[in-house]
């Protein structure tokens, strides 16, 4: 679990987090935002399904991956929040768009 | 592939049998197995190849089923025919060619495969929108797929529990034969036995002249594009875009005369996935997560060389870039073949000398 | 199309930057391809935007990286950020997507300047949502003032350890204990290296200054631990470890680890640069000549990227990077180039000189380095077990290709970032032999994941 050390000041944006509206600070990475949020996994892996949440932070173990804005198997460590952002876990292996 | 297949068979046998294999960085022929049991486009020019890649086509299930059984791998063999997938018109116009003389050379014994449309691909795959410019498909009956990585491991698996030894990193530099036995020499080792076989892919080029063999083989590239891991779409066997048992898409047609140059390139990477979006426009935003370069082995007609020498007699050489479709008959024919002496019909068709027989003029 | 410069740059960290910078200034047509979206790299993360409460516990040499990123800022070089390089050749040319297109960028000389990654060291259990890398809390702390709650352990060795630790005590975290997998020995031994190097002795007595403002702090300092394990069933519920003997498990919200750092090589391998082992501190290198030019004859490497030194002697071999460059474009000439090179690596020399009591003092130990537990998953991305290794090991696997192909480790999305040295690890312990001799991975394009889309639609 994780807290913030100050509340997102004056730029603050919301995202959809699995149907729930949270709001986060301008500027952080998704991934952030939803270990902030409390989340207790963020996706669930290909192969056996068990959950993870994100490990290095910094773009290189990929256990990060998650759905955003419809689009599967993102990197959140590496993505910014976006006013309206719609985040999913990602759920084992991706689907491909209709 | 070639190898383990033939090394496997002979231990299946009770033969004793001991396999040398290569370091960690040699060049692997096997890398570049795509996992297809392709038949519809194997034999052009030598009907016995045509008829032997569909003998072991038929085979492969009882092998998949004996694979099982002694590694306890099952390498996900699926059989229900196979699509090839045509994006151009020009593309079918040659395909139809083909499948016209491959129809005249088989003569009696049949040749099934035929042209189908674009709405009866679309039901073949129903998981996936075909693209719009696709322009028809070829379908074989007799095609196709199994995952290749479990195949590998489950010949070097069912090998070792039926009392095969492996030895890698003994990469064979020379082969000498004397009083009726082989010895071939690594770089710290040497190993005798009263036969061998050469199925090392490129390395038969230096090793064959030595047991009085010859056979014409070169190198010849082809890139693979491997996707991140999506849920089950396609079960078909796909000629160069196929969905593997792991959830992967695999993209793979190049071939290119670029010596033993295994990397990739950006152009040839490019076409493979322009090719695969235009096949199917859903694939546009998966992921790829890997590229490598294989190096093919090819003979001059494409079709297998099989061989024993007749100045050294125990001698054998097996070789085609076919490995895993013709991995059936691999592990039952030619490892009696190589252990009793029997050979399945008109098997000298397979020699090398086919290559020294001049073209009439 | 292709963009084409004097000297482009992989990397937005102090390397990449402090070359850039001056590359501009001698002249050269510069431009940096960062994946990160703002300069700093992983040392500097968000210093640019960095909260004021949360920069004044950070301490002041985080606080050293904005005059670097002001300075790269200041000059005329180019900044593409959040560029996520996926291709690179030896002729200098870039593949990279942006804003979800791919596109090339071409150096006539290019420096890969990317930095380290933490040292992958699998444990039982690291795996389970709670475990995260220290580097990982710190850079949640940078960049967005988000800290672990509840309460916590971090375990492991390395400088970053104590400083994340100090950092989180600093900002109200319960740290309930630092569990360090390095001996007491080590810390006498290290000693040995204090007459040679003075700036070492400022350098432990920091650490120890550290060490011991953190036990006032109420952190339970363990040394020497072993059997490390994170336990929990579908999130960390407390850590295990043995220390002086004895079994003692503690519970936690969330477990910290971190084993030191080694050079992120992804790129450096796949354009095909040589590598050497460093044993001091297990890892593999980027082998470069004094200016930082490898085998690949437009390419050089500066900053961690080529070896462990740290944030400032990073800036200072991208400047030594960047004198090569512009000699090599002939601005200047080989005199001129050395002259100036001379105090940057006058201040480089005084630098490294810590560097034996630093591998000395955080050298991870071999053990740990190769897990022993069968069930530990190795490859977090296709979960690949010791036990599943070891019998590919048994079946004659000889190297981590063939062992790849036996087992698919290393086949998934992170490329084997996670699992390649382990690996090497693993196959060296059961074959008896350097880990040198073992190898790595054959690293291939994509090193980041591109959609089909962005390659097709590629033009040359």
């Amino acid at each position: 679990m994780f807290r913030r050390l100050h509340e997102p000041d004056g730029q603050s944006v919301s995202i959809d987090f699995e149907g729930e509206i949270i709001n986060v600070a301008a500027g952080e990475t998704v991934a952030a935002a939803v270990l902030a949020a409390g989340a207790e996994h963020s996706r669930t892996t290909p192969v056996t399904g068990a959950t993870r949440l994100p490990f290095c932070m910094m773009g290189a173990c990929f256990d990060c991956l998650m759905e955003i804005d419809g689009i599967p198997n993102r990197q959140a460590c590496m993505v910014r929040v976006e006013n309206g952002m719609k985040v999913r876990r990602q759920e084992g292996k991706r689907r491909l768009e209709a | 592939m070639f190898g383990a297949a033939v090394a496997y068979g002979l231990a299946r046998d009770g033969v004793s049998t001991i396999m040398l294999d290569g370091a960690d960085g040699s060049l692997r022929a096997a890398r570049g197995n795509f996992g297809l049991v392709w038949v519809q486009s194997k034999g052009l020019g030598l009907q016995r190849y045509a008829d032997w890649s569909r003998e072991s086509a038929h085979l492969w299930e009882d092998f998949a089923a004996d694979l099982r059984d002694s590694a306890g791998i099952d390498v996900n063999h699926q059989n229900g025919g196979g699509l090839n997938l045509l994006l151009s018109d020009e593309e079918r116009e040659n395909y139809r060619r083909n499948i016209d003389i491959m129809r005249q050379q088989a003569g009696a014994d049949g040749y099934d495969c035929e042209i189908i449309e674009r709405d009866e691909i679309q039901k073949m795959v129903p998981g996936l929108r075909v693209g719009e410019g696709v322009a028809g498909g070829s379908f074989g009956p007799h095609d196709g797929h199994v995952n290749p990585l479990k195949m590998l491991r489950a010949l070097h698996r069912g090998f070792t529990q039926l009392s095969g030894r492996y030895f890698p990193c003994n990469e064979v530099n020379h082969i000498s034969h004397d009083g009726g036995v082989f010895v071939a020499k690594s770089a710290g080792n040497r190993f005798t036995a009263p036969k061998i076989v050469l199925a090392c892919g490129h390395g038969i080029t230096k090793l064959a002249p030595m047991v009085g063999l010859n056979t014409p083989i070169r190198p010849q590239r082809g890139q693979v594009l491997v996707t991140e891991r999506i849920e089950a779409t396609v079960e078909m066997a796909l000629g160069s875009i196929r969905q593997t048992d792991e959830g992967g898409f695999m993209f793979g047609n190049s071939e290119e005369e670029t010596g033993f140059d295994d990397g990739t390139t950006l152009p040839v990477t490019r076409n493979i996935a322009a090719r695969a979006v235009k096949a199917f426009p859903q694939l546009e935003n998966v992921r790829l997560v890997r590229n490598w370069g294989c190096i093919r082995v090819l003979t001059p007609d494409k079709c297998a060389i099989y061989d024993e020498s007749e100045t050294m007699p125990g001698a054998y050489v097996a070789t085609s870039h076919s490995g895993v479709t013709l991995g059936a008959v691999n592990a039952r024919h030619i490892s009696r073949w190589v252990s009793t002496g029997d050979t399945p019909p008109n098997f000298d068709q397979f020699s090398a000398r086919r290559f020294d027989v001049p073209a009439t003029a | 199309m292709s963009d084409t410069v004097d000297f482009l740059i992989i990397g937005g960290g102090p390397a990449g930057l402090a070359a850039a910078t001056l590359a501009d200034e001698l002249g050269l047509s510069t431009l940096v391809l960062d994946e990160q979206s703002e300069p700093g790299g992983q040392i500097y993360r968000g210093i640019e935007t960095v909260h004021p409460k949360t920069l004044s516990l950070l301490g002041e040499d985080y606080g050293q990286g904005a005059e670097i990123a002001q300075a790269f800022r200041k000059s005329g070089a180019a900044y593409k950020p959040d560029a996520s390089v996926w291709r690179v050749d030896e002729d200098g040319m870039v593949a990279y997507s942006h804003n979800g297109k791919g596109a090339t960028a071409k150096g006539r000389r290019l420096l890969i300047a990317t930095g380290a990654m933490e040292r992958p060291v699998p444990i039982p259990g690291w795996t389970l949502p709670g475990v995260m890398t220290a580097g990982g809390a710190q850079v949640l702390l940078k960049s967005a003032g988000v800290v672990p709650s509840g309460r916590v352990v971090v375990a492991g060795c390395g400088p970053l350890a104590l400083l994340v630790t100090q950092q989180l005590v600093t900002a109200g975290v319960n740290v309930a204990a630092l569990l360090e997998t390095t001996r007491i020995g080590d810390y006498f031994s290290a000693a040995r290296h204090l007459p040679k190097a003075l700036r070492a002795r400022n350098y432990l007595s920091k650490g120890m200054k550290m060490r011991r403002s953190i036990r006032a702090a109420g952190v339970a300092i363990h040394s020497g631990v072993e059997k490390l394990a994170a336990i929990g069933d579908n999130r960390v519920q407390s850590v295990s470890f043995q220390s002086g003997g004895s079994q003692s498990e503690i519970p936690v919200d969330s477990l910290l680890l971190h084993f030191g750092v080694a050079p992120n090589t992804q790129i450096t391998r796949q354009v095909g640069c040589d590598h050497e082992w460093y044993e001091a501190q297990r890892y593999w290198r980027p082998i470069r000549n004094e200016w930082g030019a490898t085998n690949c004859d437009a390419i050089a490497v500066a900053g961690d990227g080529g070896g462990i030194d740290g944030a400032v002697a990073a800036a200072l071999t991208g400047r030594l990077a960047a004198l090569d460059a512009a000699h090599r474009h002939g601005v200047i000439d080989s005199v001129e180039r050395d002259r100036r090179a001379t105090p940057i690596r006058a201040e480089l020399g005084i630098h490294s000189a810590i560097r034996p009591l630093l591998d000395a003092l955080f050298t991870p130990p071999r053990d740990i380095c190769a897990p022993k537990d069968n069930e530990t998953i190795v490859c977090r991305c296709e979960e690949v077990s010791v036990s599943d290794l070891r019998e590919a090991i048994t079946l004659g696997a000889m190297g981590p290709n063939q062992l790849k192909s036996f087992t698919r480790c290393g086949m998934g999305p992170c490329q084997g970032r996670m699992c390649g040295l382990t690996v090497a690890e693993l196959i060296a312990e059961a074959n008896g032999e350097p880990v040198e001799n073992v190898g790595y991975y054959r690293i291939r394009p994509p090193i980041k994941p591109v959609t089909l889309g962005e390659l097709a639609s590629m033009s040359d």
